[in-house]
């Protein structure tokens, strides 16, 4: 029992002391950006006296220090700040734009598992074929043309010239507004409401970005499923299944393939972490009001609250995952337990 | 018999088939509403005593009446809004405004003297960006209730501190700092000592022609007919759609998804300029693409230095090239559209003259520079050819690129040597960009009025001096008459090189109508917009 509460204090020692080091370095980028914050606060034209009211009232006057100790004890309290361009709370603006990522994010990584996976065991199973080459090189492609490039073609393919997939954003405008605002997950809200039609138009809109950012993490899984099968795959346990006479089914999927699923774990736990931070490319062609956008945005006009808070969020998605990814270990690898 | 390879393939076809079903909904949008596609982001407020950058401005105008509003067509004639009269005592500090009897907010209330007076004392008591606007006239805090008061239900009277021009006032009134609020909805929604700014942020209260329906940051705005509207357009609802990429634009509009695109660059304009299908609605706006030059530098002082870069620089060419559809060739301080605006382009690419002059400065052999700009197109290959035009006379400009903001902040600080930026006017009179090019009181680093003088550490007492006596010369036609010549004097005596002045582009379907352009983005206007 004292074991695990002393392996808990360590545990929540290390996530603070993660997430201390990121406000840190997060706050002295901000303040050493050569951008005067208050030009997006107040516009360039303001006039001196706005200009300097606006720094008190931000407490740009302040020593550096004493604005990062004033920012740290307002997180303490739960408080992110507000955010001198949306001029809302970043809590509630984070709250607005991470449910539109989280569900790209998701869908991304689900698809980029299922096809990436066994694309790689394939072309490990078939190592040196033309079926092994082509998929290197149709992993390549994903990973070295850029999105941006992918995400046009995909538009004017699909919906300009084919007109088979909706336009950019998340919705079409005969839903706009429609769905009550409850998650910020347009699907999950359509389902809430019973809105089929709204799920409908919304899984539509999804899948010209979901299938780019899939494409682009599915080329790096199945780089690494092939990389750590192949090695699986020299192991004289499944020389030993072979030589028992065992399926080729059965070789790779039930004595290979667990073992990999271990170190899988931890490729798409960090495939997953990387989407969620907002991609900002993708969200910008599709027009995707996702977190992404709003940190870039924000960085752009040294809006640095909701910057820190973003990159805090993104941090804790990291180690929430991190940790995600070590139970799961736990499970797939006797070893470790 | 279905086995697992056809049922496969079978689930697979049906999801396309169905997916391709869909398409029939990706139609045409409806007669009644229109779609625009525009950036949206940088907006901050609709708060139009708050709100002062441009798509948010513009948004607001649409919502709100103000007392008066400048001729699109005849820059220097100024119309009622809501005002159907006003007139100047002799002192020329207080001024009558007789209101329009038939003007009603969106509630169905109709707009009194009252409403007026509470809307031009908000702003001054919440004292926020624009509010500086209002404030020329020498309104605070304490005397403003005084100072701007309602006479009766239909009659607002109006003293300034000083004798004041009345074009002057009138053109500032014009301005969105000084839009008309429904005093009543507003202050029901008050919040402590907030005259009703956190509600009205995201809200309206206005007698415009379109009250806000719905506001989601980085997606949409949704805009609703005035019920109470005197135009009547065929259009309900207007969908501002947050559309970041260009390119995207361009396809909504092919595709029928969007009726207006509002941000398309050079690249886009050149595949439909020539297309019957698109209505184009082209303007010049009141932004102005400026090199200025830092006097701190004892070298960009001397005056032959200033006119040997001026006319150095190949203003025909680069447009020609680089800007053709979103820029023009100007090279006065007052843009086009503007009361007071001038065509004159003197400067022109004379390599020998310029080369001469440098000559002449002490410096046949040219010198090094540096050269700020804004990192986004198409400043980068403006400042590239700008580096090759200075080349020819010898000059060696090195350049610096950075994002806008960090831009401004280095002009701001008096720390660039050359710097390309764009300037816009914050209101619609001579003086918005007079004072800001020829007025700078105090040159010390911790001056209070920080004008574009300022920042290139240029005082010119003569300039300043005429610019302050046009802005207090009460006959309007005189008034213009002294910007004009100020801007003449100017151009070969400062250290600002004019280049160009933007063309905004509304991108419109063949069947829309209504959508205009104004100078100002407070005079962009869906006014009685309808769809064929």
């Amino acid at each position: 029992m004292t074991k695990r509460l002393n392996a808990l204090a360590g545990l929540l020692a290390s996530v603070g002391l993660t997430l201390l080091g990121l406000v840190i370095i997060t706050f002295l980028i901000g303040r050493v950006m050569p951008i005067d914050p208050i030009i997006a606060a107040v516009g360039d034209n303001a006039p001196q006296e706005v200009v300097e009211r606006a720094r008190l009232e931000m407490g740009l006057d302040q020593p550096i220090l004493m604005q990062f100790f004033h920012y740290v004890v307002q997180l303490l309290h739960g408080d992110l700040g507000r955010s001198i361009l949306t001029k809302n709370p970043v809590i509630s603006d984070i709250a607005r734009y991470f449910p539109a990522t989280l569900e790209l994010a998701t869908a991304a990584v689900i698809v980029a598992a299922i096809i990436g996976i066994p694309l790689g065991v394939w072309a490990a199973v078939r190592q040196g074929t033309w079926i092994d080459q082509t998929i290197r090189v149709v992993c390549l492609a994903g990973h070295s043309v850029p999105v941006f490039v992918l995400a046009l073609i995909s538009l004017l393919v699909f919906y300009a010239a084919l007109g088979i997939a909706p336009g950019p954003g998340r919705q079409d405008i005969v839903f706009q507004d429609m769905v009550p605002h409850i998650t910020g997950v347009l699907t999950i809200d359509s389902i809430i409401a019973g809105d089929w039609d709204a799920l409908w138009d919304a899984l539509a809109h999804m899948v010209q970005p979901v299938c780019i950012l899939a494409y682009f993490s599915m080329a790096y899984i199945t780089r690494m499923t092939r990389a750590f099968m192949l090695d699986a795959l020299r192991g004289e346990y499944v020389i030993t299944a072979r030589a028992k006479g065992l399926s080729p089914f059965s070789v790779i999927w039930i004595h290979a393939f667990p073992n990999v699923g271990v170190q899988l774990v931890t490729v798409l736990a960090l495939t997953y972490a990387g989407l969620l931070e907002g991609a900002v490319v993708t969200e910008t062609v599709f027009s995707w009001p996702g977190l992404g956008q709003y940190l870039t945005v924000s960085l752009m006009n040294a809006d640095m609250n909701p910057v820190m808070g973003a990159t805090l969020l993104v941090g804790l998605v990291y180690v929430g995952l991190n940790l995600l990814a070590d139970a799961v270990y736990r499970q797939l690898d006797p070893r470790v337990r | 018999m279905l086995n697992r390879r056809t049922f496969l393939a079978s689930s697979a076809a049906a999801s396309f088939f169905s997916y391709t079903g869909l398409s029939a909904a990706f139609a045409d949008t409806p007669k009644d509403i229109l779609v625009v596609a525009q950036q949206l982001d940088n907006m901050t407020s609709l708060d139009p005593h708050e709100g002062f950058e441009a798509v948010g401005s513009e948004i607001s105008s649409n919502i709100y009446q103000k007392l008066v509003k400048a001729n699109l067509d005849k820059p220097s004639e100024i119309d009622g809004d809501l005002a159907a009269s006003w007139e100047a005592n002799a002192d020329g500090k207080t001024f009558t405004f007789k209101l329009k009897k038939d003007a009603k907010f969106a509630s169905g209330s109709p707009v009194t003297a009252e409403d007026v007076a509470f809307s031009l004392q908000r702003p001054v008591i919440m004292n926020k960006s624009p509010a500086f606007i209002i404030n020329q006239f020498g309104f605070t805090k304490d005397n403003v209730a005084e100072r701007i008061k309602a006479t009766d239900p239909h009659t607002l009277v109006i003293v300034t501190a000083e004798p004041t021009s009345s074009s002057f006032l009138l053109y500032c009134l014009s301005a969105n700092v000084a839009s008309v609020v429904e005093k009543k909805a507003v202050l029901e929604k008050a919040q402590g000592d907030d005259l009703g700014n956190g509600w009205l942020r995201q809200n309206s209260a206005g007698s415009g022609e379109w009250t806000l329906r719905a506001w989601k940051p980085s997606e949409s705005v949704m805009l609703d007919a005035n019920p109470h509207r005197q135009t009547k357009g065929n259009v309900k609802r207007i969908i501002l759609r947050h559309i970041v990429d260009p390119s995207a634009q361009l396809l909504m509009l092919q595709k029928g998804d969007a009726d207006v695109a509002r941000n398309l660059t050079t690249e886009q304009l050149r595949v439909i300029k020539d297309d019957a299908n698109y209505n184009l609605v082209r303007k010049g706006v009141a932004s102005l693409m400026v090199i200025s030059m830092n006097q701190k530098n004892p070298i960009l002082a001397k005056p032959q230095v200033q006119q040997a870069i001026k006319w150095a620089l190949d203003y025909q060419g680069i447009q020609k090239n680089v800007i053709p559809l979103t820029h023009v060739v100007h090279q006065s301080f007052l843009p086009e559209g503007f009361p007071g605006e001038i065509k004159d382009t003197p400067f022109q690419k004379d390599v020998a003259k310029a080369k001469a002059l440098l000559a002449e400065a002490g410096h046949p052999d040219g010198f090094e520079i540096a050269m700020d700009h804004y990192s986004a197109q198409p400043y980068p290959d403006i400042a590239q050819t700008i580096q090759a035009n200075l080349a020819e006379i010898g000059i060696k400009v090195k350049l610096l690129s950075a994002e806008n903001r960090q831009v401004l902040t280095k002009m701001r600080a008096r720390q660039h040597e050359l710097i390309l930026t764009a300037w816009g006017s914050d209101y619609f009179d001579p003086n918005t960009n007079s004072e800001q090019f020829c007025v700078n009181t105090d040159n010390s680093d911790d001056a209070r009025n920080r004008t574009l003088a300022w920042r290139c550490s240029w005082q010119n007492k003569d300039f300043a001096d005429r610019s302050e006596a046009a802005l207090k010369e009460r006959d309007p036609a005189k008034r213009i008459a002294l910007y004009e010549q100020i801007q003449r004097d100017m151009m070969a005596n400062s250290p600002f090189a004019l280049m160009f002045q933007a063309v905004m582009t509304a991108a419109c379907r063949k069947n829309v109508s209504g959508v205009r352009l104004g100078t100002l983005s407070d005079s962009h206007s869906y006014t009685g917009a309808s769809k064929a």
